[in-house]
């Protein structure tokens, strides 16, 4: 019964959408103030009846109701608690119940805190945001419904959850990307009303920028997750494959971050403002781009949820009407304004439209790739090419460097001008000391120089020194500097925080990309290998239980110069339900190195191959992601956003406070 | 309405996005992988034999009957499943195989194939992968049919059990073999070379 009422609270939802895709924009077009106000409640009618329906799917879940055919196939009545609620993402229409759901959250925080928008505003972009729902609900009910059941015949049991997703990562990974995906259809949300209002001044960048720095931060958690999760949990040290899913979620990212620096440029500046515009809509196009190529079947991956062409036509439809939709809007409505302040080639104007083409055309190079094997296949008629590592790797580090560079600059340069010999003085010391030290560093701690290491962390290094300096010099003429410190706009802290991230990050990759070992070799109890002067002992082979599966779980013990470092137990499980072997590995991890340990298949009685990484920095790689996602939720605290609702109304009308 | 054309160049690069992606419904299933070289000749390859490093094999040395040509490697655990089935294969039944010891390391082939015996009459030592990239090699275990002329005729991705030999394999060699003996025949017979001959 319960499960039925989920089905009908959907439905609900389902007409709830259309009422708010509707009922507002019919409000605003006549000039009516109580259908633009419906916007409120029937956002909040949408979301609660979207909750309900995803209340009654897990209810069918933590009850193990193998009844309802998305349960049985993606659950156990031995699976732990935590994962059976985390099933209910696990797999197509489960997660895209979620999406969903997360949408309709957005849409909801958007109708409670647009208090300084105009009526007018906020009955226009809570119409677009209404709209999405209703594709997104229509998709589920008619094509990937979660709620099917088979009866009178179902079950007894269900096939159990993937392995690889019963794990912490599978918990968190998916809800954060999808509040970073769903939640650039805020500022695509913006950017429409803008264009249909005619209005395309620079309020809406104001309006925009926390949704869009709050969206864009979910989703560098949301990534940041992925890579970690994949790096614990498949067993290989990777932690990046250039997977078409993974990219399905990287480019949105792209876009996104030149949407975060285009909306400063456009709300301070007043420039660029239909090219934000066009960015807002790339962004959030991306993100239903990934939904597409994740869920068509279109493309092979390792991970995609679901070969499906009837579900793929849905999307691919979908897609052309929004994103075709908007994409009209903006060349027939963007004709508006031109005049654009003025701006020097020294100035931070020039180093945000390099940062936006930078990102651009690494986009454009990420999707090419992507989709370049179907392209292939379809031209040759049936051949197959696979476009993986050695092109993405090839095409997109080069760019990015060029970006990096620009980065180091950026938080030196001034709006409008500024004047070539402060950029001088800014960066030529930095760079000079980052280059020196790097180069004494890898001289002294690594076992072996590498040109293309150093170039890559001395401009990491750069980047940081660059920080720091624009610190000091903002601090530089106060009486109190530590005090000072502390007392800078929470957006510059988001900035820092953002850049900081970045430069870890960069410096976590270079350097386990260059000075990783890797030993993999066949190992019997009581034998010892040596990897980067770590000693690592193979102690023993025992048998464990655990709640849905068996493994053979070796004992490894790792020394160093003499003392224990770890003692690491890599499993090798198989899941009865499932029937599925799985490797688990086991990591020392470390600030600066992480040991890792993986068991490949038994050789003989009482060999085992076995996989030894010695992975420096790699750490460095996610606690990058978290600090940049950190900063881009930091700037959400920032004063203005916490003024009251009379100033920010002084505000748009254009007085300045 | 005047409309700025440059600001029509996302619509029509969008729209040719949104074409590519919707051939991709019509192409077969994405888990199919064909391989490029049935009917095509063995590549042309010089590489050296892994217990003989001074002599040099090319593709010419797999002419002359119908062989199989196993891709292997210490590193790969499918070979080791299928090894016994390799050494039965090289006892058993009438056929010449051989070894592509592929992206490994030499000293640990060797130590390998003492320690769990040798089922192949010799091993190409390919440990750059060239000759592998150019057969269009997925991963280890690959086995192929190659006939008299030194032309690929059946590939198998995997390890090769009993089962895949009496299925999918022998029937191959067979099937071949009983050609190529109608060759012959038709030659000794007329007395000529026989043109046109069927394959």
């Amino acid at each position: 019964m319960i499960v039925e009422l989920g089905h009908f609270s959907l439905i609900l939802s389902l007409g709830l959408a259309f009422c708010l895709s509707v009922l507002p924009a019919l409000g605003v077009y006549r000039h009516q103030n109580q259908l633009m106000a419906l916007g409120g409640s029937l956002s909040a009618g949408l979301f609660v009846f979207v909750l309900l329906s995803f209340f009654c799917l897990a209810n069918a879940f933590v009850t193990d109701d193998f009844s309802v055919n998305y349960v049985a196939r993606n659950s156990n009545s031995d699976l732990p608690i935590q994962y059976k609620i985390s099933a209910i993402w696990g797999a197509h229409e489960g997660s895209f119940l979620l999406w969903t759901l997360i949408m309709a959250g957005w849409t909801l925080a958007v109708s409670i805190l647009s208090g300084s928008l105009t009526l007018d505003m906020r009955a226009r972009v809570l119409s677009v945001l209404g709209g999405l729902s209703l594709g997104f609900i229509l998709f589920i009910l008619l094509t990937s419904n979660p709620f099917d059941r088979s009866l009178p015949l179902f079950p007894s049991e269900g096939s159990d959850l993937n392995p690889l997703l019963q794990d912490f990562g599978l918990i968190v990974h998916p809800p954060m990307l999808y509040m970073g995906y769903v939640g650039f259809a805020v500022p695509f949300a913006f950017a429409i009303a803008t264009l249909t209002s005619g209005r395309l001044d620079s309020a809406w960048a104001r309006w925009s920028r926390p949704w869009t720095n709050a969206a864009w931060a979910f989703l560098t958690l949301g990534i940041t997750l992925g890579s970690w999760w994949a790096y614990y949990e498949l067993g290989w040290g990777g932690w990046w494959f250039w997977d078409a899913v993974e990219n399905a979620s990287f480019m949105p990212w792209l876009v996104g971050t030149a949407l975060v620096h285009s909306l400063a440029a456009t709300e301070k500046r007043g420039v660029f403002k239909s090219w934000t515009v066009l960015l807002a809509i790339f962004a959030f196009s991306f993100s239903l781009l990934g939904a597409f190529i994740v869920r068509s079947g279109v493309l092979t991956s390792v991970h995609a949820f679901a070969v499906d062409p009837e579900r793929g036509m849905f999307i691919l439809i979908f897609l052309v009407l929004v994103i075709g939709g908007s994409l009209c809007l903006y060349a027939f409505k963007a004709t508006g304004i031109r005049s654009e302040a003025g701006f020097d080639w020294t100035s931070r104007e020039t180093f945000v439209l390099a940062n936006n083409m930078l990102l651009l055309v690494a986009t454009g190079a990420v999707l090419l790739g992507t989709i370049y094997p179907l392209i292939y296949e379809t031209m040759t008629s049936g051949k197959k090419i696979s476009v993986g590592p050695p092109y993405f790797n090839t095409i997109f580090v080069p760019i990015v460097m060029v970006l990096f560079a620009f980065m180091a600059a950026g938080p030196s340069t001034r709006w409008k001008k500024t004047p070539v010999s402060r950029l001088v003085k800014s960066l030529v010391p930095t760079f000079l000391v980052s280059l020196t030290m790097t180069t004494g560093l890898v001289y002294f701690f690594a076992a072996q120089f590498e040109f293309v290491a150093v170039l890559v962390v001395t401009i990491a290094g750069w980047i940081f020194l660059g920080l720091v300096k624009d610190m000091f010099e903002r601090v530089n003429n106060k009486t109190n500097k530590l005090v000072a410190i502390f007392r800078q706009p929470f957006s510059y802290y988001g900035m820092l925080l953002g850049h900081l991230g970045i430069a870890m990050a960069i410096t976590g990759v270079c350097l386990t990309i260059y000075y990783s070992e890797e030993k993999d070799l066949r190992m019997v109890p009581g034998e010892m290998v040596e990897v980067a002067g770590y000693e690592v002992t193979f102690k023993a082979m025992n048998k464990v239980r655990g709640p849905n599966y068996r493994a053979d779980q070796g004992e490894f013990e790792v020394m160093y110069n003499g003392s224990r470092i770890a003692l690491l137990h890599p499993e090798k499980r198989f899941y009865e339900a499932a029937r599925n072997m799985m490797t688990e590995a086991d990591i020392d991890p470390g600030l600066f190195r992480d040991i890792y340990i993986a068991l490949g298949e038994p050789i003989d009685n009482t060999a085992w191959a076995v996989r030894v990484q010695y992975k420096p920095f790699v750490r460095w790689i996610w606690f990058g992601g978290l600090f940049i996602a950190l900063g881009g939720f930091v700037t959400l605290v920032d004063r203005r956003y916490r003024r009251g609702k009379a100033v920010n109304q002084q505000e748009m009308a254009g007085v300045t406070v | 309405m005047t409309v700025n054309k440059s600001l029509l160049i996302p619509l029509v690069v969008f729209a040719l996005l949104v074409f590519v992606l919707s051939l991709g419904f019509r192409l077969e299933d994405p888990h199919f992988l064909p391989s490029e070289l049935i009917n095509k000749p063995f590549p042309e390859f010089q590489l050296r034999d892994l217990h003989d490093p001074e002599r040099l094999i090319t593709q010419n040395d797999l002419k002359g009957e119908v062989s199989l040509a196993n891709v292997w490697a210490t590193w790969c655990p499918n070979c080791m499943v299928e090894h016994p089935e390799l050494m039965r294969i090289s006892r058993d039944e009438d056929i010449s195989l051989y070894g592509i010891n592929y992206n490994d390391e030499s000293v640990k082939a060797i130590a390998w194939l003492r320690r769990y015996e040798n089922p192949f009459l010799f091993n190409i030592v390919d440990d750059k992968g060239t000759l592998a990239i150019d057969l269009g090699v997925y991963g280890a275990p690959e086995t192929f049919v190659i006939d008299t002329d030194g032309v690929i005729q059946y590939r198998h991705v995997g390890a090769l059990t009993r089962e895949i030999w009496d299925s999918e394999i022998f029937p191959v060699v067979a099937l071949l073999r009983a050609e190529q003996k109608k060759a012959n025949t038709g030659h000794e017979i007329t007395g000529r070379s026989k043109t046109g001959s069927e394959k």
